[in-house]
């Protein structure tokens, strides 16, 4: 009986009563509007860590969270296209379209790399915006909080002082995490690695390393063995310290070069969740930079 | 001068397109299709027996090979208030067919979604996928024997999602009833209607699921074929109840690796009306029904496989005409097929698919088939519906 009426509960529960509502496309912009929102906001990671933000799929538990969401933060530049469209149109929900205020694109506040000159699908899924995933790079997170906590704070004006506190208590603390983050990578400055995907590319940037190899042939398509093995034969004139992987690509491909170039693979969180010490944005970075100076050890 | 202001608007739109895909230019893709054909009954001759032809694309694709159907989809958002979108099919005998051209809302808000035009109906799981999507190259036998293929009416269908954690999806749609099993009648109002609901949601992050009921309601006013120069024709009442079911897992949710997928259908039909066949005409009724099940596994990137298992039950079909005088649809059979399939997807934009497949459809008949399947997609990148 008592599993019946949980069940039917289950089914008739209501989204939580909280001011805003947001739906957060992946755990970053997830833990980005936690820290913002407080108790003043109820937030729905569609995504977890563990998968591949390309290739989520309109699942129904999204369309039924969309439905009810007051604002959709997601990445933008088309990271979400294969799905959060469909996500928007089904779910009936006029204030999370395109174009309104309860639309919120991360990318929008921030310059993006690796603008391609020229798309073509010849060259993978290369998305025509720039590189989407601007997460790794804490100079952009201060952006999308400093425009996002603006957004939240003018969606939901009583609460307008309290976004606005929390920003602002956020970016400092925010501000002195990334000078301590600066000094403590520093001798990560000039390491070369192989990445799995172009995803780390805004930490590599921002921490000065060098990316001197992708696992996949092209943006968005698996690893084949040709292609690893003219990796390897890269590797020996122009080594790597070490080959990084987010907590969602597969290991193998990484294994297996690691095993032959004999240098460490490393699986670096990614995104909130990644790892046991990334359970938010701050724990996210620092235990990024912990792994990649014990690689570069 | 206008000419030159209007070259350099052109360029800044080609230069604007090269930054944001489309940046005010509808979304365009286009999905190119071909396949090489093996049967060993000739598909011209293809008939489901014990079931009235429904007229659709159902026949198994042409022997050797053949142009499939080009898709041109044109999507964009209209305004703030409305969508629009088209997908126009070219198929190879040199045809243009609108498979669907509609708007849809985006502020009525409230969950509540207003669709018009031409559109594939929400009734059933696969009902609204594209072809290019399917996981066969061919349609399940209830579809081909209940529906023609599938259901895509010109009409209105109005949806609400409700507020829930657990999706809960209601809607009904009203239509002109311009294809099989009505009849396009000439008249004012809906020539046939549909109610649907789904629930959905997640059991875990592994596993997401999605069920369904569906109802369609049609009036056919001499519904004809014609076979072996007797014309046979059905004017009363058409019910048609779906109930459908998939599931997905992948490990974590991350479909990239592995992933698996169980789909299944089931639909029923009655009919009660007037049957005339060669002249005389007598009371008829029918009940009857189909099923399918299939299941798709990718067990390596780029890699799947998949199984699908088809029957449909002849059920019980009474007229007032005798065997003698009415015998095709009196035919006490229950046609089965098997299928296999392994598609091959070098990126999300291209596939290539070998299908098998054992086709009882025909009493006391079994095609084999096999065939060879290619699948492109240029242009913008789809989304695709679960």
């Amino acid at each position: 009986m008592r599993i019946l009426f949980s069940l039917l509960l289950y089914g008739v529960a209501v989204p939580a009563f909280a001011a805003l509502n947001i739906f957060a496309c992946e755990p970053e912009w997830g833990a980005l509007a936690r820290e913002l929102g407080g108790d003043k906001a109820s937030v729905y990671v569609a995504s977890t860590a563990l998968q591949d933000p390309h290739r989520i799929e309109a699942r129904p538990s999204l369309i039924a969270r969309a439905r009810s969401a007051d604002l959709a933060i997601c990445t933008g530049a088309e990271l979400e296209i294969g799905w959060m469209p469909l996500v928007q149109t089904q779910s009936g929900n006029g204030k999370i379209q395109v174009g309104q205020p309860g639309w919120f694109e991360a990318a929008s506040v921030v310059p993006l790399l690796e603008k391609p000159e020229r798309v073509d699908r010849s060259m993978g899924d290369v998305h025509p915006a720039g590189n989407p995933h601007i997460h790794l790079d804490p100079r952009n997170i201060e952006r999308v909080a400093a425009a996002l906590g603006e957004r939240m704070a003018s969606l939901d004006q009583p609460n307008a002082g309290s976004y606005s506190e929390r920003t602002k208590s956020f970016l400092e603390r925010w501000r002195a995490a990334r000078a301590r983050w600066e000094k403590e990578a520093a001798p990560l400055k000039g390491m070369p690695l192989v990445v799995y995907h172009k995803n780390m590319t805004y930490l590599i940037v921002w921490l000065g390393m060098r990316e001197v190899g992708n696992l996949e042939p092209k943006p968005g398509l698996p690893p084949t063995t040709a292609h690893l093995a003219d990796l390897l034969a890269r590797l020996a004139k122009d080594p790597a310290k070490a080959i990084v992987r987010s907590a969602y690509n597969d290991p193998r491909p990484g294994e297996w070069l690691a095993a032959r170039a004999k240098i460490p693979s490393l699986t670096l969180p990614f995104t909130v969740g990644g790892t046991d010490k990334a359970q938010d944005l701050f724990g996210l970075y620092d235990d990024s930079i912990a792994r990649l100076l014990a690689a570069a050890r | 001068m206008l000419r030159k202001l209007w070259c350099a608007a052109a360029l800044a739109a080609a230069m604007q397109g090269a930054q944001a895909q489309s940046a005010f230019n509808p979304d365009l893709s286009l999905i190119l299709q071909g396949t090489a054909a093996y049967s060993s009954q000739n598909p011209d001759d293809y008939r489901i027996s014990g079931f009235a032809p429904s007229g659709g694309e159902v026949a198994p694709p042409r022997r050797g090979f053949s142009l499939g159907e080009s898709e041109l989809v044109v999507s964009s958002n209209i305004d703030p208030y409305f969508r629009g979108q088209l997908v126009a099919a070219l198929t190879p005998d040199n045809t243009v067919e609108v498979e669907e051209a509609f708007f849809q809302t985006l502020q009525l808000g409230r969950g509540v979604t207003l669709k018009g035009g031409r559109f594939l109906s929400a009734i059933g799981y696969q009902n609204p996928i594209h072809q290019h999507a399917w996981d066969f190259q061919d349609a399940p036998l209830a579809y081909k024997a209940f529906l023609g293929g599938r259901w895509n009416d010109d009409g209105v269908q109005l949806k609400w999602i409700a507020p829930t954690d657990l999706l809960v999806e209601l809607g009904g749609e009203a239509g002109r009833g311009r294809g099989f099993p009505a009849s396009d009648p000439n008249k004012n109002g809906a020539g046939a209607w549909t109610l649907f609901g789904h629930v959905g949601g997640d059991l875990s992050t592994s596993t997401a699921w999605r069920a369904g009921l569906s109802y369609l309601n049609a009036s056919p006013r001499d519904r004809s074929f014609e076979d072996g120069g007797i014309t046979q024709s059905f004017s009363g009442k058409s019910r048609l109840w779906i109930a459908d079911f998939v599931v997905k897992w992948a490990p974590d949710g991350n479909a990239t690796t592995t992933n698996f997928k169980l789909q299944g259908e089931f639909f029923r039909r009655a009919e009660t009306g007037d049957l005339t066949f060669n002249g005389m005409t007598g009371d008829y009724s029918s009940r009857q029904s189909g099923w399918y099940l299939q299941a798709v596994y990718q067990f390596m990137p780029r890699w799947r496989v998949g199984y699908r298992y088809d029957r449909l039950d002849h059920g019980t079909v009474s007229s007032g005409l005798t065997d003698a005088q009415a015998p095709l649809l009196l035919t006490d059979y229950n046609p089965t097929r098997n299928s296999a399939m392994v598609d091959w997807s070098l990126s999300e934009f291209s596939r290539i698919r070998l299908q098998l497949a054992s086709d009882k459809s025909r009493a006391g008949v079994t095609d084999n088939q096999a065939l060879l399947q290619v699948i492109f997609n240029l242009g913008a990148h789809g989304a695709h519906t679960f």
